[in-house]
């Protein structure tokens, strides 16, 4: 079921890559997700929240995929224009154990949530990006000092660890059997860096995953 | 160019329609494509042969021969077929007796992540086509002698649905193969919406990739459980009637010390409770740098009897074509990608 939403505001956060805020029709947990449409009953597809949860807006953030069935139309949203929302779902959500977050691309969206949600005492935000302009909201971020970091693949900057993100947790020492680990972004990163951690000695059961599909 | 094999009647028709040439060419289309099996435009001789020049300056057939094929000892073959000029997918054709079942694909690799599937490794490359998918069973030496085909290949056939759904309305029209819905089962691991589509809109056999009865434990397994919740998958196939040809099975995967307990043989009892269904045990086949392990065959054994004893239908499923990595979740073509690595 969709539910119809006023577009509050929609922002450009890097080349081809927008956030949109929304009416907040229901209540979330961080990390959860939601579907989104342009009418009742066209194409939708899943979107993590990536505001928190106790702010009056919803916001998802998404990358323009060209040729695609919605997110070019997404792109070209404004205030007051009207899309369709289904009540949140999901249970990529939050432990108060600590833990690393670790994102590739738009997968930042739940720990963007997580964050603005005050659940970041006891956490590692590691996201990797290919340029500079990857790091999405690295403004807020910041915030959490060193442990914060992004791992950029294509350019270089203070601050930034050159390399993939599967570089950069090779090279660090891992804590204890207590930490987990939550992943969110592409197939290919997620697998990736389950193989590197597990064969690091990660207990399995440690790791939570959200694949982007 | 663009192929013809895939389409469906409609796609046809309007592509004989668009070209100037009469309606009923789509159906003679079909004929060619999918019961006389021609491999060229010009062979279909009752169509013009100014509208045949007319497709052929933009259509071809598009059919791709398997370039590799490994044989088990067990008999099973598995074929390597192209996708596109840098990509691969395999399929795997398992005789058994009087049966012979074809495993396809539908990506190539998948966006899933399992963490028992050697797909999954391999990240995701690209959704197939209708037609794609279609030239597996086409293309297939052994083509005359199958029996069956399972969408249980490389790839979630339910997060490329429209081009999975393409396919089996080709199988199963008149216009197209013919076959039967039941001797087709299309495998998911539980994507809902595009379950729900799949269940109104065919008839074909339902498979649910289950691997464990809790959802906590199985979201470790199955990134995909954080997404759709496995008691709102059991939810959704309890709406729909079982208990006529349509069959429902759930594919388990039994590993040591995780999920072959007493606890797990009863949770599976309780929340497949009222669905007439089959639960296929399957044995894991290891797979590079995996924390999990198969479990024993006395508890393999002992998780089938107490599951039939409390009623409900399990069987194990024989393992085929494991020397050849043929066998449930080895697919992967991750070795003929090393060009390709996406970057994040």
């Amino acid at each position: 079921m969709l539910y119809p939403c006023t577009v509050l505001k929609n922002e450009s956060v890097a080349p081809g890559v927008h956030l949109i805020s929304f009416e907040k029709l229901f209540t979330f947990n961080a990390g959860q997700m939601v579907s989104i449409s342009m009418s009742k009953n066209g194409p939708k597809r899943l979107y993590s929240i990536a505001s928190g949860d106790s702010e009056s807006i919803l916001s998802v953030i998404f990358d323009i995929k060209p040729g695609g069935a919605l997110t070019p139309v997404l792109a070209m949203l404004k205030p007051d224009d009207v899309i369709f929302c289904s009540k949140p779902q999901g249970s990529f959500t939050e432990s108060v154990e600590p833990a690393f977050w670790i994102a590739s691309g738009t997968g930042i969206a739940p720990f963007r949530s997580m964050f603005r949600s005050g659940l970041s005492n006891n956490k590692t935000l590691i996201h990797g990006g290919r340029f500079l302009h990857s790091f999405y909201f690295q403004n807020e971020f910041i915030i959490m000092k060193n442990n914060y970091i992004r791992c950029c693949t294509q350019e270089t900057g203070p601050g930034i660890f050159e390399g993939r993100l599967t570089r950069y947790l090779s090279e660090i020492s891992l804590p204890g059997p207590d930490f987990k680990y939550y992943l969110c972004g592409s197939a290919e990163m997620v697998v990736d860096t389950r193989d590197l951690i597990i064969s690091r000695g990660v207990p399995f059961k440690n790791i939570i995953s959200e694949i982007y599909f | 160019m663009e192929s013809l094999f895939g389409k469906t009647l409609d796609q046809l028709t309007k592509i004989a329609l668009d070209n100037g040439l009469p309606k009923f060419t789509g159906r003679q289309l079909t004929e060619w494509l999918y019961k006389k099996h021609v491999t060229s435009i010009s062979d279909m001789t009752n169509i013009a042969k100014k509208g045949r020049e007319r497709l052929e300056e933009k259509y071809t057939v598009g059919l791709s021969q398997p370039i590799k094929v490994q044989t088990s000892s067990d008999g099973t073959k598995k074929y390597l077929f192209t996708h596109g000029s840098k990509r691969f997918i395999e399929a795997a054709f398992i005789p058994d007796d009087d049966r012979a079942t074809l495993c396809v694909s539908s990506q190539v690799g998948c966006k899933m992540g399992c963490l028992f599937c050697m797909t999954g490794k391999q990240g995701f490359q690209s959704h197939l086509t209708a037609g794609e998918i279609l030239n597996q069973i086409r293309s297939l030496p052994e083509r005359d002698q199958l029996t069956n085909v399972v969408y249980m290949g490389m790839g979630e056939p339910l997060d490329n649905p429209d081009e999975v759904m393409q396919s089996l309305e080709i199988l199963t029209a008149g216009w197209g193969y013919g076959w039967s819905p039941k001797r087709i089962t299309v495998s998911t691991i539980g994507i809902i919406p595009a379950m729900k589509r799949f269940l109104n809109e065919s008839d074909c056999h339902l498979a649910i990739s289950l691997h464990s009865p809790f959802e906590e434990e199985r979201r470790k397994l199955m990134p995909v459980e954080n997404v759709y919740h496995l008691h709102e998958v059991i939810a959704t196939v309890k709406e729909w009637d079982w208990t006529r040809q349509r069959r429902i099975s759930f594919e388990y995967i039994v590993f040591g010390g995780l999920n072959d307990t007493p606890r797990h043989i009863n949770e599976l009892v309780r929340i497949l409770n009222g669905i007439k269904c089959r639960i296929n045990l399957i044995r894991f086949h290891p797979i590079p740098d995996t924390p999990l392990h198969g479990t024993n065959e006395e508890t393999l054994q002992y998780f089938k009897n107490r599951l039939n004893e409390k009623g409900v239908l399990c069987t194990i499923r024989a393992s085929r074509g494991q020397d050849i990595y043929a066998a449930c979740g080895l697919l992967s073509t991750k070795e003929l990608l090393s060009h390709e690595q996406k970057d994040y």
